[in-house]
């Protein structure tokens, strides 16, 4: 599904980001990618997401070298990808029913379907209740679940989350875990970065470590 | 404290479960449900690139989208700038006084051609004719001439007829009785059908070359005159009107750059999320065309307005010249080439912005 060989990122500063990673993460696999900030965890979300392109190495969505994937077709690849943002980003001009509902939006789909669609999310994450309130007025909690039932309301194959607990108390974090967990065990594959290793040595999951660019360590937390 | 447990009200995994599969009929049990990569042929993710289009469905289907999301965003676009209306109302006005220029000196030009079009007809030729043509070979080149289409009418003055119409008109008779010859030649009097100083000049030199003819002159030379200065102002108009309208072009650019600039987050956002770019375009396309729009109905107030003022010193002035003139303003087509160029000029000006800036804001 996620396939990364022998990538290699180097920014235009000359930062080497990513050096030589190569791992696979296969169909409806949940894995965890930790590693200090800067060791490259958000610089591979965004070869994932077609930020940004691999300097040397591929990058294979889905069988489909993001190398060469053109410019007009990075939006269908997106539309494949939830993604959870640490800093939610979501858009506070407007309810959290319309936030959800952008993906769907962004489709094209018809006003009925969407509506059932973003109820159906809304409900998954507990936030039914609050459809029609602006997020600025919910709390940093509700926000990232806001921001979850975004990224699985078009349900995307793959689930990205870059720090989804990162400032989160230890019981909401586990919360929504198990939410990545629920998703994951409908078929969806999962990547969380998080450098939260005490919640991530509870979960028993495949664990890759990132440090300076390489790939550390790449299996079960031990 | 999460109020409601996920999945309490619905068994766990609903949002995926509930999936409507369009593409492929379930063939998993029911609490594997899965993801449409694992359902089979799926042609959002089998066609890499072309094929992943939203929902697997018809061309009837994305065509109703695409309709929805336009109307959504042309009602949208407008909501927005309704909702500053200051703002909004400066930047019409700016586009208003920017075009009523060049329409008002193209007003202005219509209502003078219309004047000097009674003196367009007016303007004639004379064929002074050699002194060894006798008259009835002088009538019969009168009769060719009035065959040709570009000559509307011919009219012959004989020698004699010339003299007794000078005699008449220039108060010289007497003077002229102590001649002994007629000094004057026969003279045709052609008035041509073609329009435009070019063309009757080229008649003219025509005319001239014809062997009984010893000099063509084309009277009026203020008419020569007058259908330049027509012609400048209509260089003028152009040339003001192209200036104007680049004003225009800039003045909805900027307007839609800082739109853009307001509405960066959102912007990055959709991208995020798998907005194409036309998806990301259209908004600000619509906010250029109601600006084109506005624009263009606020210049043609101010231009009717404008008349409205000024036709009733025309009228006394004109009756005073015992005319009935009365100003024209802006016809039906011109109206509505007026509010068209308005909003294409909107629609061009939000692209240029469009094309400028919203390629720079990607998602970092």
């Amino acid at each position: 599904m996620i396939q990364f060989t022998n990538v290699f990122k180097r920014y235009e500063s000359g930062h080497e980001a990513l050096q030589n990673v190569t791992f696979t993460l296969h169909e409806g696999e949940m894995a965890f990618l930790t590693g200090h900030s800067g060791a490259g965890k958000s610089t591979l979300l965004k070869l994932i997401m077609r930020m940004e392109v691999a300097t040397r190495g591929h990058v294979t969505i889905d069988s489909l070298n993001l190398n060469n994937l053109a410019r007009r077709h990075i939006p269908y690849l997106r539309r494949k990808i939830g993604v959870v943002f640490q800093d939610h980003q979501l858009l506070f001009d407007r309810s959290v029913y319309d936030n959800v509902a952008l993906p769907l939006v962004i489709e094209g789909m018809n006003p009925q379907d969407i509506g059932k669609r973003v109820r159906a999310a809304l409900d998954k994450v507990g936030l039914l209740s609050k459809e029609k309130l602006n997020p600025i007025m919910l709390s940093g909690g509700e926000q990232q679940r806001v921001g979850i039932a975004r990224a699985v309301v078009n349900k995307p194959p793959i689930l990205l989350a870059d720090e989804p607990t990162g400032n989160l108390d230890p019981q909401l974090s586990a919360e929504i875990m198990q939410l990545f967990r629920q998703f994951n065990a409908v078929g969806v594959t999962v990547l969380i970065a998080s450098h939260d290793l005490d919640l991530i040595s509870r979960m028993g999951l495949r664990m890759m470590e990132l440090s300076q660019g390489s790939l550390k360590q790449d299996g079960a937390y031990a | 404290m999460i109020g409601k447990r996920p999945g309490s009200s619905k068994p766990s995994g609903a949002t995926f479960a509930d999936r409507p599969r369009r593409e492929a009929p379930p063939k998993a049990p029911a609490r594997k449900p899965a993801n449409r990569l694992r359902t089979g042929p799926d042609p959002r993710t089998q066609r890499p690139g072309s094929g992943n289009r939203p929902s697997g469905v018809g061309k009837a289907a994305r065509f109703t989208a695409w309709r929805r999301h336009h109307l959504a965003m042309a009602a949208d676009s407008l909501a927005r700038l309704l909702a500053a209306p200051v703002g909004s109302l400066m930047t019409w006005a700016v586009i208003a006084i920017a075009l009523s220029l060049p329409v008002a000196l193209y007003v202005f030009l219509n209502n003078a051609q219309l004047v000097s079009s009674n003196w367009d007809g007016t303007a004639q030729i004379s064929l002074y004719l050699q002194d060894n043509v006798r008259d009835d070979a002088g009538r019969r080149l009168t009769q060719e001439l009035q065959l040709r289409p570009e000559i509307a009418e011919t009219r012959y003055l004989s020698r004699e007829q010339a003299l007794a119409e000078f005699k008449e008109f220039s108060g010289f008779g007497e003077a002229l009785s102590y001649l002994d010859d007629n000094p004057l030649p026969a003279v045709i009097i052609v008035r041509p059908s073609v329009i435009g100083v070019d063309a009757q000049q080229a008649l003219v030199q025509q005319l001239q070359l014809l062997p009984e003819v010893e000099e063509a002159q084309l009277d009026l030379a203020w008419v020569k005159r007058l259908y330049h200065i027509m012609e400048l102002g209509q260089r003028m108009i152009t040339a003001l009107g192209l200036l104007l309208g680049l004003a225009v072009l800039l003045v909805v650019g900027n307007t839609i750059r800082l739109a853009i600039e307001n509405r960066r987050q959102e912007i990055v956002v959709v991208k995020l999320i798998g907005a194409t770019d036309a998806f990301v375009r259209r908004p600000f396309l619509y906010t250029g065309i109601w600006y084109g729009l506005g624009g263009g109905i606020m210049a043609w107030l101010l231009i009717n307005l404008s008349l409205f003022w000024l036709d009733g010193p025309v009228r006394s002035l004109a009756s005073a010249y015992a005319s009935d003139f009365s100003l024209i303003g802006l016809g039906l087509q011109d109206s509505l080439l007026l509010l068209f160029g308005s909003t294409l000029l909107g629609w061009i000006g939000a692209w240029i912005a469009v094309g400028r800036h919203l390629g720079k804001i990607e998602p970092r």
